[in-house]
């Protein structure tokens, strides 16, 4: 499981990174969010992936022992999606602005704040 | 709510006392924010509440320095979970420092947008959002749990981006995209870092991991976590060469709202970049610490380069906080008490300077409705106030003593040279005359030299909101220069604290 999990969060950072690399904007927002997903399945599978293992100590016993599912990692997702959910809205009503502003959805358009007037 | 404080014995009142003066900078901005969106259309109770909510914070953070002075570093188990498995909010001499900058710049940006927004961007929740950021940012410096920071830097983000763009203007936005997208990445590293961080230590809490990231024996592992961190909080801290965002975006908001994130957005980054290779990652100092000093080179370097090929004030300003950037960072490179204690002192020096610069780029953008160089000029003949106010940071930014500047440079070069790192502190000072270079540009083209146009254009006055900021962060910087003495024996101890000493 883990390493298929692996193999999902490279394919994620790679597909992330190539679509930020592209001109349209649009792109640029499915990179983004393809890049937040890459990072919250990561700190998922770094909690250990374990399965029918419930953190619950026995009622015979003082502490855990052995593998178990480790609640911090998913408790740490859930707040990255919701803070990813609210900053992806914000980036998608940016870029529509922008392209409303601008008039181009090509970042290499929107080069007039780096260039000396 | 509930709450204990580990490590003093002192009455419960008090005790109860301590802990709120570490919860109150979150709090105050935090509730300033409530009553100003609660009150929403009522332009004159929260142009108020953004002055009354800023004074708050600096009295807060007034306190909480005063607290942590006399009784030793400060912590609260929020909730009243025992750390390491609640959330520890933790203040030492260092944070309650960058608290009280914090509420000094909130107040004077409040006090100069009073005068300087426009009625549009104040009506659709300009000072609702500022408390925010300032929340944002207060949390940052005060949070002991590496999970709580990433927390906080994305209360402080999404507040910045409605901050950059706010208003909808066409550089806006597409300085806005740019931005947004490196700081998202540079979120979404961060993330993955601590995702990595818990992984392998199982824990969150900084105290903890510093503890256990010391015992552990993969020291591949701990290295390249550790560069994770530099390259997210690089980019956050704009080092080279991670620093293409700043220079994209910062010129293009109202010149408020830049000062603002002058003043304490990137130093939130150098913050973070301090608590971290302070703490967490020193098992391997030779490579990290050594990659640091480098990029801290070169961070000084490009960054003053790129200042002297702008005609543009607020750009060069701009760029001059990249090279700003670069000082503090050698400070963390080096990582002896003195070069540390030589970085706090800089970020404390550069805060109050560098938005005083801003502030005054403002002034002269409301006197003449240009920050073009070539279409500047004979400000001086008019406006011989405002151009001492602008010579004060300017040249204190240089270094140039008895300023401020001076002594922060002074502290640094000499630490440099205790610890005979000789090529760094050859940049360093090469790269302060050229800082006093590019801020002499700026004098000679819209000071000096006379007024492009035949007939000069009719004097205007400068509002008092505008006056009263950057006056005071001038004054400012002349007492941080006479005082140095004492701020320099401040930050030593504030830096010996950051290293456990």
């Amino acid at each position: 499981m883990e390493i298929l999990l692996a193999f999902v969060i490279g394919g994620l950072y790679a597909a992330g990174l190539y679509m930020l690399m592209r001109r349209s904007i649009v792109k640029l927002i499915i990179g983004l969010a393809l890049l937040s997903q890459a990072a919250n399945l990561l700190v998922f599978t770094l909690g250990r992936v374990v399965r029918g293992r419930p953190p619950l100590i026995p009622a015979d016993a003082d502490i855990l022992i052995g593998p178990f599912a480790d609640p911090v990692p998913q408790a740490l997702i859930l707040t990255a999606i919701v803070i990813g959910f609210g900053v992806h809205a914000f980036t998608i009503v940016l870029v529509k602005r922008a392209y409303q502003t601008v008039g181009t959805d090509d970042l290499d358009d929107m080069r007039n704040t780096d260039l000396n007037p | 709510m509930t709450w204990t404080i580990c490590g003093t014995r002192t009455s419960i009142r008090s005790a109860a006392a301590m802990g709120l003066w570490l919860i109150l900078p979150i709090l105050i901005p935090f509730l300033s924010a409530v009553a100003t969106l609660l009150a929403w259309g009522q332009r004159p109770f929260q142009r108020a509440m953004g002055v009354l909510g800023t004074v708050g914070l600096l009295g807060a953070g007034v306190m909480l320095l005063d607290s942590v002075w006399r009784d030793g570093i400060q912590t609260l188990q929020v909730g009243n979970w025992p750390a390491p498995f609640g959330i520890t909010l933790y203040a030492d001499l260092f944070s309650a420092a960058m608290v009280i900058l914090a509420g000094l710049i909130g107040l004077a940006v409040a006090v100069y947008s009073l005068g300087s927004m426009d009625a549009d961007r104040e009506r659709f929740g300009y000072y609702a959002i500022f408390h925010i950021l300032l929340m944002g940012v207060c949390g940052a410096f005060l949070t002991g749990d590496i999970f709580n920071l990433y927390v906080w830097f994305e209360v402080m983000l999404i507040a910045s981006f409605v901050l950059m763009v706010l208003g909808g203007e066409r550089a806006q936005l597409e300085g806005g995209i740019k931005y947004v997208t490196l700081n998202l990445m540079a979120s979404a590293l961060f993330l993955a870092a601590v995702g990595i961080l818990y992984g392998v230590t199982g824990t969150l809490n900084m105290a903890d991991l510093a503890h256990r990231l010391g015992r552990m024996s993969a020291p591949g592992l701990t290295t390249a976590l550790a560069l994770m961190f530099l390259v997210a909080f690089g980019i956050k801290a704009a080092v080279f060469p991670l620093f293409f965002w700043l220079p994209a975006s910062y010129h293009t908001p109202p010149v408020a709202v830049s000062a603002l994130f002058s003043g304490l957005l990137t130093k939130v980054g150098v913050y973070a970049l301090i608590r971290v290779f302070t703490r967490l990652f020193v098992q391997d100092v030779g490579y990290t610490h050594t990659l640091i000093l480098v990029i801290a080179g070169l961070t000084m370097i490009t960054g003053v380069l790129g200042a002297v090929a702008q005609t543009e004030v607020r750009r060069i300003l701009s760029f001059h906080i990249i090279s700003q950037i670069g000082y503090m960072v050698m400070g963390l490179g080096m990582l002896t008490p003195l070069a540390l204690g030589g970085a706090i002192f800089y970020i404390i020096h550069h805060i109050i300077v560098k938005t005083n610069l801003f502030l005054i780029s403002g002034m002269v953008l409301h006197l003449r409705g240009t920050h073009q160089l070539k279409n500047l000029g004979g400000l001086y003949r008019a406006y011989p106030g405002v151009s001492f106010l602008f010579l004060i940071p300017a040249l204190s930014l240089a270094g140039l003593p008895p300023l401020s500047g001076f002594f922060a440079k002074l502290a640094l070069v000499r630490a440099g040279l205790e610890t005979g790192q000789f090529a760094i502190v050859a940049v360093a000072l090469g790269v302060s005359l050229l800082t006093l270079f590019s801020m002499m540009k700026i004098w000679n083209e819209a000071f000096w030299k006379p007024s492009g146009e035949d007939d000069p254009p009719p004097t205007r006055s400068v509002p008092t909101a505008l006056w009263l900021p950057t006056a005071g962060l001038a004054l400012l910087t002349i007492l941080v220069g006479l005082a140095a003495g004492p701020l320099l024996v401040f930050s030593m101890r504030a830096a010996e604290q950051l290293l456990g000493m």
